[in-house]
């Protein structure tokens, strides 16, 4: 029996009728990753440790997590005990952390299995995971064509089929944008929601984990898991986990969703644009209203996202020195010939790059024109989206302006461009609120992803808004060809 | 040309918490490099900072004391720069707002008393050592220290001499010591300061380009280091030259100071808002527990030794300038009665040897318990005075308790008459000469009797008692 392009439920049942046990799912599901290898989703396998904790949760009755014995894939920013995290960087190539992040503790003492970690941008820098020190992750829609990024290659694992869902990280559309260009569903929950403790850090104030999955409602069991207070991440919420899976499949009447003025969605291509109308009906037939709201601060997300990202990443990533661990450089002179080189030799040029911007941004004489304005104008997007929450529900956006491009058709030349990649999605990081990309059809053969923000800690709302489209449409249910393949 | 000191002090006080600023590994010194290590000091991938509140109290304490500005709301900031000690590649500080702004504090000088006004005092994380000389072609990093909790507290430039700044810096180690907030332990490292020296023509108002003495961690130093810094600035202003700014470290072996190497010292820290922190916030009911536990300060204590022991002024006034000090005698006076004994013992005997070991009290083999059977034993006389003395060389070296010293030695003091009686009588038969010279009016001779009875007793008889013994048989 296959197992590929299950979801949680399915495979749950299957556990539970005792048709698959955990430890035959777990040897399947490394197999199919290992005859899709070419897609190139996973850095690392975890074969014997998810194999031996498969046998494990195989012999405990005790348990009745939904997720006992369901493998999943971790973004390799997620320090695993023992099992090497390398931030697709050759500067970790070689880095087996001595603890757990908690997101992925909190996924596997529910007992889900962690089969691999998988193939991301570079520190997470990127929206094609293209800066990949592994090389690139092909998207399962069609072969040469980025899965978006940065959690490419848990995006891509996902819609291949492989698992039924893996963790990501989103700084600025990280976990939203791949699950668009993927044709899977993906959700970035507010800042704070899920602790950041063992998530290899790009920028601090921006980044959040959460899950791709096949659906809105595998999204909500895999978040429910994840989410809660953490004391050792400090800016961790201490706030009450609402049962995510019980507040979705209500009804939706009367929902308020905003269409944001300053986008002029006008401008996109017509085909996009006509997925957008056709999803807008779907929402209008299920009884959900649309109202135009104005933003007037959102055209500054894209210059305020990359003085505050870099910045952050400048000062963040400064501990990768060669001193104590990753990647040294032989033969240096003295210790500062040892930095150069280790950090020259070890990061990609993305990462330099932001490095380099960031270091700017924060230098003497530039801050208070490029950082402080920066957190100005912040403070005044996150002032938009508050008076705008206070007559809708939820805002409606594309999540991409387009779908997955060419290996290296974009941002070669120019990187601004592939920057623009995230016009829609990073609002949401700088407000700090969450946002949902669920499959809404095609544009030439691609999936392009629809996007809902929410307001503060208004996940379940955005889940439950997602699970009902899903509900009456299937273009969730849409899977790749994989003939390429 | 008669020229004119301007000295500020940026005094490191590391905080005595069992545990670090943003971990919970332990602070003790002197462990075997990097055992007081966990993830988060060494600055592993994907680690976060988390508080520890403790510092917070011991920082606030001081404000209070000074007189400061308290900010219940702390930020801390990143200072950017790298260094093989450093494991992030920055420091977590406070730059836009310290915890305590402000406050004043009094510093003995020779014309009196003087008042060095705070600016501000600020908590930070300590960085690892550096060891560039134990392995061959290698340094070491010994990341102990990484994270420990850092007062750093900046005075105004308002110090005008070498020695007032001595004084500034025992006036800080009196107060952290007294408020339980450091150990006080300067050659740890847990009192350090940097100082900033400039001069300039005597009647200037502006301010002379200055020179900035890094991590200076003695009192001797500090006043070493400044001399030759004011030194040397007079010769560069005299000759025509131009003080530079710049860092420099004092060299104790050369007694001189010179300039850091450009690549030891960054310019650009690169500051700003640590991400991974939320503002710390200190309720209105912290802060009452604070002062409800304040801790007595000297000048409290002076007055309670005074009051409640009937100490001398100068006496209670010695005692309560030390804080290990002040601590043993409040833990001796609950076990003795006689507490100008105790004060007179502290003040003498003890002081005099602490003096010639260069210890502090409490890094003795004397405890209080000990200390207070002495006095004890003296009192209830036990002992002679004379024998506490040799008691006290013991108990220094030894640790042991008067009562075990005096048992094992038999130092228990002679004071039946009969037993005494018996020696005299001995003495007076062995010189007949010494006795008639006495009885013709040589009065002096009976120190020589007093003598002999406490040679051939061991000095355990009682000297009130052989006086009063010998005179009676001597005039017979």
């Amino acid at each position: 029996m296959s197992i590929q392009y299950k979801t949680i439920s399915q495979l749950r049942e299957m556990i539970d009728a005792k048709s698959i046990s955990s430890q035959e799912l777990v040897k399947e599901t490394l197999k199919l990753a290992e005859s899709l290898k070419e897609l190139n989703c996973f850095v690392t396998m975890n074969k014997d440790e998810g194999i031996k904790k498969a046998i494990e949760v195989d012999g405990t009755n005790t348990s009745n997590s939904l997720l006992k014995g369901i493998p999943l894939a971790q973004k390799d920013l997620f320090c695993t005990e023992g099992l090497r995290t390398t931030c697709s960087s050759k500067i970790l190539a070689d880095f087996v952390p001595p603890y757990t992040a908690t997101a992925v503790e909190k996924l596997e003492n529910a007992g889900s299995i962690t089969i691999g970690k998988t193939n991301m941008d570079e520190f997470a820098m990127g929206s094609s995971n293209e800066t990949s020190f592994f090389g690139n992750v092909h998207n399962p829609w069609k072969k040469g064509y980025v899965p978006g990024g940065s959690s490419g290659g848990s995006a891509a694992a996902v819609a291949a089929g492989i698992i039924p869902a893996a963790t990501g990280t989103d700084t600025g559309g990280s976990i939203r944008q791949p699950a668009a260009h993927c044709g899977i569903t993906g959700i970035k929950p507010t800042y704070g929601r899920v602790s950041r403790w063992g998530m290899i850090a790009f920028a601090s104030s921006l980044d959040q984990a959460g899950p791709l999955a096949r659906s809105a409602e595998d999204c909500a069991i895999l978040l429910n898991e994840m989410s809660g207070y953490d004391p050792k991440d400090t800016t961790c919420l201490n706030v009450e986990n609402t049962n995510l899976l019980q507040s979705i499949n209500q009804p939706i009447k009367g929902l308020k969703i905003g269409i944001v003025k300053e986008f002029n969605l006008g401008d996109l291509k017509a085909e996009v644009q006509i997925r957008f109308e056709e999803s807008k009906k779907i929402y209008e037939s299920l009884g959900a209203e649309f109202v135009e709201i104005s933003l007037p601060s959102i055209s500054a997300s894209v210059p305020t996202y990359y003085s505050i990202a870099p910045a952050e990443c400048s000062s963040n990533l400064s501990r990768f020195d060669g001193v104590r661990f990753g990647y040294r450089a032989k033969d240096t002179d003295d210790l500062n010939d040892l930095y150069i080189k280790s950090r020259s030799e070890g990061f990609g040029d993305e990462v330099k790059r932001r490095i380099l911007i960031g270091t700017y941004a924060l230098s003497a004489g530039y801050y208070d024109a490029y950082y402080k304005k920066a957190q100005q104008v912040r403070r005044l997007i996150k002032n938009d989206f508050e008076v705008a929450f206070r007559s809708i529900d939820l805002i409606m956006t594309p999540t991409s302006p387009g779908t997955a491009f060419a290996f290296g058709s974009k941002g070669v030349q120019n990187p601004v461009e592939l920057y623009l990649e995230d016009l829609f999605t990073i609002s949401s990081n700088l407000a700090g609120l969450p946002a949902i990309s669920i499959p809404h059809g095609k544009v030439n053969g691609l999936p392009v992803g629809l996007q809902l923000i929410g307001n503060f800690l208004k996940e379940d709302l955005l889940l439950n808004a997602a699970h009902i489209f899903q509900q009456n449409s299937e273009f969730h249910l849409e899977r790749p060809s994989m003939e390429e393949f | 040309m008669t020229w004119e000191t301007v000295i500020g002090l940026e005094t490191h006080v590391q905080l005595s918490t069992k545990t670090k600023l943003f971990s919970r590994a332990s602070t003790t010194f002197g462990k075997s490099p990097n055992t007081n290590v966990n993830l988060i000091d060494c600055g592993l991938p994907g680690v976060l900072p988390s508080v520890n509140k403790e510092a917070f109290y011991k920082a606030i304490r001081f404000g209070m004391a000074v007189g400061s500005k308290i900010n219940q709301t702390s930020i801390f900031d990143r200072k950017n720069y790298f260094y093989a000690d450093l494991p992030k590649g920055y420091q977590i500080t406070q730059m836009d707002l310290p915890i305590v702004l402000g406050g004043k504090i009094d510093i003995e000088t020779d014309s009196g008393i003087k008042t060095i006004n705070i600016t501000r005092a600020h908590l930070e994380e300590d960085a690892g050592k550096s060891i560039h000389d134990e392995f061959d072609g290698f340094s070491a990093i010994d990341l102990n220290r990484a994270g420990t909790p850092l007062l750093e507290i900046v005075s105004e430039p308002e110090i005008s001499n070498a020695k007032e700044a001595v004084s500034y810096m025992k006036a800080m180690h009196q107060l952290v010591t007294f408020l339980d907030v450091s150990d006080g332990n300067m050659s740890q490292g847990s009192l350090r300061c940097d100082a900033n020296v400039s001069i300039r023509k005597k009647g200037d108002s502006k301010l002379g380009t200055r020179t900035e003495i890094k991590n200076i961690n003695s009192f001797k130093f500090i006043e070493k280091a400044i001399n030759f810094e004011i030194k040397r600035q007079v010769q560069v202003l005299e000759s025509g030259g131009n003080v530079i700014q710049e860092t420099r470290l004092y060299d104790s072996y050369k007694d001189e100071t010179r300039p850091m190497r450009s690549k030891e010292f960054a310019n650009d820290y690169r500051y700003f808002p640590e991400p991974d922190l939320l503002p710390v916030v200190i309720s209105d009911s912290e802060m009452q527990e604070i002062k409800d536990h304040f801790p007595e300060l000297p000048k409290e204590k002076k007055a309670r030794y005074q009051k409640e022991y009937g100490l001398a002024i100068y006496d209670a006034q010695i005692i309560a300038s030390s804080k290990s000090m002040a601590d043993f005698f409040d833990a001796a006076v609950q076990k003795t009665k006689n507490y100008i004994l105790l004060s007179n013992w502290l003040i003498g005997e003890i002081s005099a040897f602490l003096n010639k070991e260069t210890i502090e009290i409490n890094e003795s083999k004397l405890s209080a318990e000990n200390v207070a059977v002495l006095i004890n034993r003296i009192d209830d006389q036990t002992i002679s005075g004379k024998i506490a003395k040799s008691i006290f060389e013991e108990m220094c070296s030894s640790g042991e308790s008067p009562d075990q010293i005096i048992e094992s030695k038999g130092l228990k003091q002679i004071t039946d008459d009969d037993s005494i009686e018996k020696v005299v009588d001995e003495v007076i038969a062995n010189n007949p000469d010494q006795v008639e010279g006495y009885q013709s009016g040589k009065d002096k001779l009976l120190g020589f009797f007093v003598g002999q009875v406490m040679k051939e007793t061991q000095g355990k008889a009682n000297p009130q008692t052989v006086n009063k013994i010998l005179k009676e048989k001597l005039t017979k």
